[in-house]
């Protein structure tokens, strides 16, 4: 274990495991074990010792201020449906959709990262790093761009 | 919290903040679930459409119980507990069950 050899990967727990090497698996891996702390707080409760309890108020507040994004996206996704009907239907639908599904990746996200953050904290391990914010300002972007285009040319049609 | 006025108090006001928190979180939940039901409502009162209607209303009454819960936990405890997992997860499947409410309504 203490070899350090670069790319060596190692479940959340330290372990390295054998045969996985691509980080999109271990991404998989983890996520998967955060799915089963989602629904187990003594396992997180064992973790370590427990913070400061502002830090953990803190990375609540960061929790709810996800959900809320969340929840923003999902009424956009009504918002598209209900008042923008002179849009084609597949337009329409299709760009609802997307907000709603935004709005579930980033509820789920919500709660993953929260796990983390709690177990890291209660670990004594840095925060973890997430490109999920830079991916989702990009898509709001792409999404922005996209509206405005429907609009104009969805208006004509 | 007004009457809590021991020497170490947090002047940071963490509990107060996260109970705002909730709060803002349940009005934007307040938002989208009024939007869910007038979609839902929008061609008419058809048996599909009150259902949906009304699971959005129970989704939303059940993110406030989980509000409600919580911020009871905020202002009692002297320090407060960190918030459970399964607590977490119960606030973000409210939402996801929102937005697959809105996903079977918008077809």
């Amino acid at each position: 274990m203490g070899t350090g050899r670069a790319g060596g990967v190692r479940t959340a727990e330290g372990v390295p495991v054998e045969g996985l090497r691509a980080p999109d698996r271990v991404l998989h891996v983890s996520f998967v074990q955060n799915v089963r702390l989602w629904f187990a707080p003594e396992e997180v409760r064992q973790d370590g010792r427990t913070p400061d309890y502002r830090f953990s108020l803190a990375n609540e507040r960061t929790f709810l201020a996800w959900l809320r994004t969340a929840l923003a996206l999902i009424g956009g996704g009504f918002a598209v449906d209900q008042f923008l009907p002179d849009l084609r239907w597949g337009w329409r639908v299709g760009l609802a959709l997307a907000l709603l599904a935004a709005g579930v990746l980033c509820s789920l996200r919500a709660v993953n990262h929260w796990v983390r953050c709690e177990r890291a904290m209660r670990r004594g391990e840095d925060l973890p790093a997430s490109r999920f914010p830079a991916l989702l300002s990009v898509v709001v972007a792409v999404v922005a761009v996209a509206m405005v285009f429907v609009v104009l040319v969805g208006w004509e049609g | 919290m007004s009457e809590d006025t021991s020497a170490d108090r947090d002047p940071g006001l963490q509990p107060e903040r996260t109970r705002l928190a909730w709060r803002r979180t349940t009005l934007s939940g307040t938002v989208s679930a009024l939007l869910a039901v007038k979609t839902a409502l929008h061609s008419g009162p058809s048996p599909a459409a009150l259902v949906a209607c009304a699971l959005c209303c129970a989704l939303w009454l059940g993110f406030l119980l989980l509000t409600h819960r919580r911020i009871r936990t905020l202002t009692t405890a002297d320090t407060p507990s960190p918030l459970t997992p399964r607590h977490a997860t119960a606030a973000a499947l409210c939402t996801i069950a929102l937005a697959a409410c809105g996903a079977a309504l918008v077809f």
